[in-house]
C-alpha cells in the first residue's frame, strides 16, 4: 500500500468527517418482548443480536430484524450485573446468539430454551468473558 | 422403545469440518438433534482491537476461506459507507466479477461434496474437475487460488487486462458447457432423486420464521437475496433470485445448481459492461460511529456490525454469518428422519463451521 | 521379513486421515482438491480414510484451540505406529493470522509431534503433495525415520 489510509492522530483528520449513525430505536428491557411480538406480527423476522461492551456497568444489546431486505434495530441498555430477558421462547432462532453472548460477555439470559451453560465455544482454560474489557465474574446460580 | 444416543462428529468422513451432533434415536428415527460447537472457535472478532482497519481485511478473509472475497467486500462496504467513500465504477464491476467467481467455485465445491455425501463419487470428481478452471482464473488474476485478497478500502487491488477478460470469458464458456452436460445427471438422476427428494423438508413458514438464509431460504420458496439490494455494480446488471418451492434437499440442490449458471451470466455481464478508469479511490481518516452492512454470500446473507471511535482500530466488529442463521432451521429439520439421511441433510444447508464460530 | 513387507506396503500405499482443527477452510479445500482428478494424489497410492485406526499419515490443517486439542490428541493416540503427522498451512505451523486470538493455542506441534511442515496461506496443492511425499521418505527410512 503506497499511502497511509488512516491518520495517526486526530489533528490531520478531515474536519468535515461526519459521524456515521445507525438508526436504532432505544427501548426498555421490560417492553422488549411486546415490541418483538409486534414486529413479528408485521412480518419481520429475526436477524441477530449484537452485544457491545460500553463501560464497567453496562452493555448495549442491539436486536436486528428484517422484512424484505429492510432492517429495523432495537436497542436496550443492559446492566452487566442483572440477567437479560431471553427472547428464545418467542424466537427460537435467537438461542444460538444468546448462548454466544453468554459465553463472550458473561450476560445471563433468563429462560433460554437451550442453555449451553457458558460452554458453547469455550473450555475451562480460557479466560472468562473474553470480549469484555472489564472482567466479569459469574456468580454460581 | 428405548432411546439410543449416537455421536455424529467432530471427526466424520462426510464432514470436512468439525461439528458435533448428539443424535437421539428411537429405532432408526432421529427424535432430537443437539449441536455442539466450539471446535473451530478462534475469537477473531476480538482481533479488531489490535489490528488496524487495513489489516483487518486480511483477518476477516480468514473467517472462511471459501467465501473470503465476499467477507472482505462486506467489511469494505461497511467502512466505505461510514466514511462516505465511493469506489470508482471499474472497481465496483471488478468486485462483482470476483465475488461471482467465488460463488461459482463455492457452489461447485458444495455440489461435489453433496454428491459425495450419498456416495456418488464420479459426480464429485467431475464437478471438482470443472471447479479447477475457476481456481485457475483466480490464480491468474489475483495471484492465489483460494484467498485472493483483492479488496482494499476504497476499491480493488488488481486490474484485469483486455486479454485476461477474453480469456476469462472463454474459460467460463467451457465451465458452462461442462455444467450443462452434467445438468441431466444432477437434476434427473434416479440415485440423486431417491436420496434427496422429500428429505429434510423445511416449509416456507418455518424457513422464514427460523431465520434461514440463502439457498436454504430460497429452496423453500422465499425470493430473498441480498444481491437485490444492488450493492456494488449489481444495480446495473440483470438479476433475479432463483427460487424453488419444495423446501427439501433436492430443491436446495437445484437452487445452487441454477445459481451457478446465473453467476456465470453475471460475470459475463459485468465483464461486458466493465467501464474504464481508476480502480481505487483514496481512503483517508478513521471511521467514527456505527454502521451495518450486508451482502449475499454463497451460503446466504452475511451481516456485519461496526462500531468505531475515530481511532485506527475498530471498537467492536460483529459478524453474523449465514451458517449461524441456518443452524436453527437445521435443528428443526432433523427430527423425524432416518439416521442414514443425516449426512445428506446436514450437508444440504452447506454448513461452514469456521464461518459460524469465527 | 513380514515387517519388511509391511513397510514396503506402507510406502507404496499410505492411507491418510484428514483432520480440520480450526482452519478457515482454505487449506481444507486444497487438501480435498489434492484428492480430485487434476492433482490426483491416488497415483502415489494415497487413499483418504475416515478412520484413525486405519491411517498411516495424519494431515492436520488449521490452528489448535482449547476444545479441539483434545480431539486431535485422541485421534493421534488412536493411530497405530509408525505414523507421520503433516501440519498444513501457516495456521498449523504457528497459529498464523490468528495467533493472538484468545482461544488459540498455536501450532499443531504444541499438542502432538509433527514430522513435516507445509507452509502457505492457504498451502498450494502442489506443496501438500510434496509434503506427503516427504513423509513417505520417512517411512522408507524405516522405524527410526518416523
Amino acid at each position: 500500500m503506497d499511502e497511509k489510509t488512516y491518520s495517526e492522530n486526530s489533528a490531520d483528520k478531515p474536519v468535515e468527517q461526519p459521524k456515521a449513525v445507525l438508526e436504532t430505536r432505544q427501548i426498555q428491557a421490560g417492553s422488549l418482548k411486546g415490541e418483538i411480538l409486534l414486529l413479528k406480527d408485521q412480518g419481520y423476522r429475526f436477524v441477530t443480536i449484537t452485544c457491545v461492551d460500553l463501560d464497567q456497568e453496562s452493555v448495549d444489546l442491539i436486536y436486528t430484524f428484517d422484512r424484505g431486505l429492510e432492517m429495523v434495530h432495537l436497542r436496550i441498555r443492559q446492566p452487566k450485573a442483572e440477567s437479560a430477558p431471553s427472547v428464545s421462547d418467542i424466537l427460537f432462532a435467537a438461542f444460538l446468539v444468546e448462548n454466544e453472548i453468554q459465553d463472550q460477555f458473561g450476560i445471563c439470559f433468563d429462560g433460554l430454551v437451550l442453555d449451553f451453560q457458558n460452554r458453547l465455544y469455550l473450555e475451562e482454560e480460557v479466560a472468562r468473558t473474553p470480549f469484555c474489557r472489564y472482567n466479569v465474574t459469574r456468580n454460581s446460580k | 422403545m428405548s432411546k439410543t444416543i449416537i455421536p455424529f462428529g467432530p471427526q466424520h468422513p462426510v464432514l470436512p469440518e468439525p461439528i458435533h451432533l448428539s443424535l437421539t434415536l428411537e429405532d432408526e428415527i432421529v427424535v432430537e438433534a443437539l449441536p455442539a460447537l466450539g471446535y473451530v472457535h478462534r475469537g477473531l472478532e476480538k482481533l479488531c482491537e489490535i489490528r488496524d482497519i487495513n489489516q483487518m481485511i486480511q483477518v476477516v478473509e480468514r473467517v472462511c476461506g471459501i467465501c473470503s472475497k465476499i467477507h472482505a467486500q462486506c467489511f469494505c462496504l461497511g467502512l466505505e459507507k461510514m466514511m462516505n467513500v465511493e469506489p470508482p465504477p471499474r472497481a465496483e464491476y471488478l468486485r462483482v466479477v470476483w465475488s461471482e467467481l467465488h460463488r461459482i467455485h463455492s457452489h461447485l465445491l458444495w455440489l461435489g461434496l453433496f454428491a459425495d455425501s450419498f456416495g456418488f463419487e464420479a459426480l464429485f470428481y467431475q464437478l471438482w474437475k470443472i471447479r479447477e478452471r475457476v481456481m485457475d482464473i483466480n490464480e491468474a488474476t489475483a495471484g492465489n487460488r483460494v484467498i485472493i485478497s483483492v479488496n482494499v478500502l476504497g476499491g480493488v487491488r488488481r486490474d484485469l487486462s483486455a486479454e485476461q477478460v477474453r480469456w476469462i470469458t472463454s474459460q467460463l464458456n467451457m465451465v458452462e458447457q461442462e455444467l450443462k452436460d452434467l445438468q441431466s445427471t444432477i437434476l434427473d438422476d434416479y440415485t440423486i432423486r431417491s436420496r434427496t427428494v422429500g428429505k429434510g423438508i423445511l416449509t416456507r413458514e418455518k424457513a422464514y420464521e427460523l431465520g434461514a438464509v440463502g439457498p436454504t431460504l430460497r429452496g423453500s420458496g422465499v425470493a430473498q437475496d441480498c444481491r437485490q439490494l444492488g450493492s456494488s455494480a449489481l444495480k446495473h446488471l440483470e438479476f433475479q433470485p432463483v427460487v424453488e418451492q419444495d423446501g427439501d434437499s433436492f430443491a436446495r440442490n437445484k437452487v445452487r445448481f441454477l445459481e451457478t449458471l446465473q453467476s456465470i451470466s453475471l460475470v459475463r455481464q459485468a465483464l461486458k459492461g466493465l467501464p474504464k478508469g481508476e480502480i481505487k479511490t483514496k481512503f483517508k481518516g478513521s471511521p467514527e460511529g456505527e454502521a451495518v452492512s450486508r451482502v449475499e454470500q454463497p451460503r446466504g446473507e452475511l451481516f456485519y456490525y461496526f462500531k468505531a471511535n475515530g481511532t485506527k482500530n475498530l471498537e467492536r466488529l460483529r459478524i453474523r454469518t449465514p451458517t449461524f442463521a441456518n443452524i436453527p432451521p437445521l435443528a428443526a429439520m432433523l427430527p423425524g428422519i432416518e439416521l442414514a439421511d443425516v449426512p445428506v441433510i446436514v450437508l444440504s444447508i452447506d454448513p461452514c463451521i469456521s464461518c459460524t464460530e469465527r | 521379513m513380514f515387517s519388511k513387507f509391511l513397510q514396503k506396503c506402507r510406502v507404496k500405499s499410505p492411507w491418510v486421515l484428514h483432520f480440520d482443527c480450526g482452519s478457515c477452510n482454505g487449506c481444507d479445500i486444497e487438501t480435498l482438491a489434492v484428492l480430485t482428478p487434476v492433482y490426483d494424489v491416488e497415483r502415489f497410492g494415497i487413499i483418504n480414510m475416515g478412520n484413525p485406526k486405519h491411517a498411516d499419515v495424519l494431515l492436520v490443517t488449521g490452528t489448535v484451540n482449547h476444545r479441539n486439542k483434545k480431539v486431535l490428541r485422541n485421534l493421534y493416540d488412536q493411530m497405530p505406529s509408525p505414523k507421520a503427522v503433516i501440519a498444513i498451512g501457516a495456521c498449523g505451523l504457528s497459529g498464523g493470522v490468528f495467533r493472538e486470538a484468545f482461544n488459540v493455542v498455536g501450532g499443531v506441534d504444541k499438542v502432538i509431534p509433527v514430522n513435516v511442515y507445509v507452509p502457505g496461506c492457504p498451502a498450494k496443492p502442489e506443496a501438500i503433495i510434496d509434503g506427503v511425499v516427504r513423509a513417505l521418505e520417512l517411512f522408507q527410512a524405516g522405524p527410526e525415520g518416523v
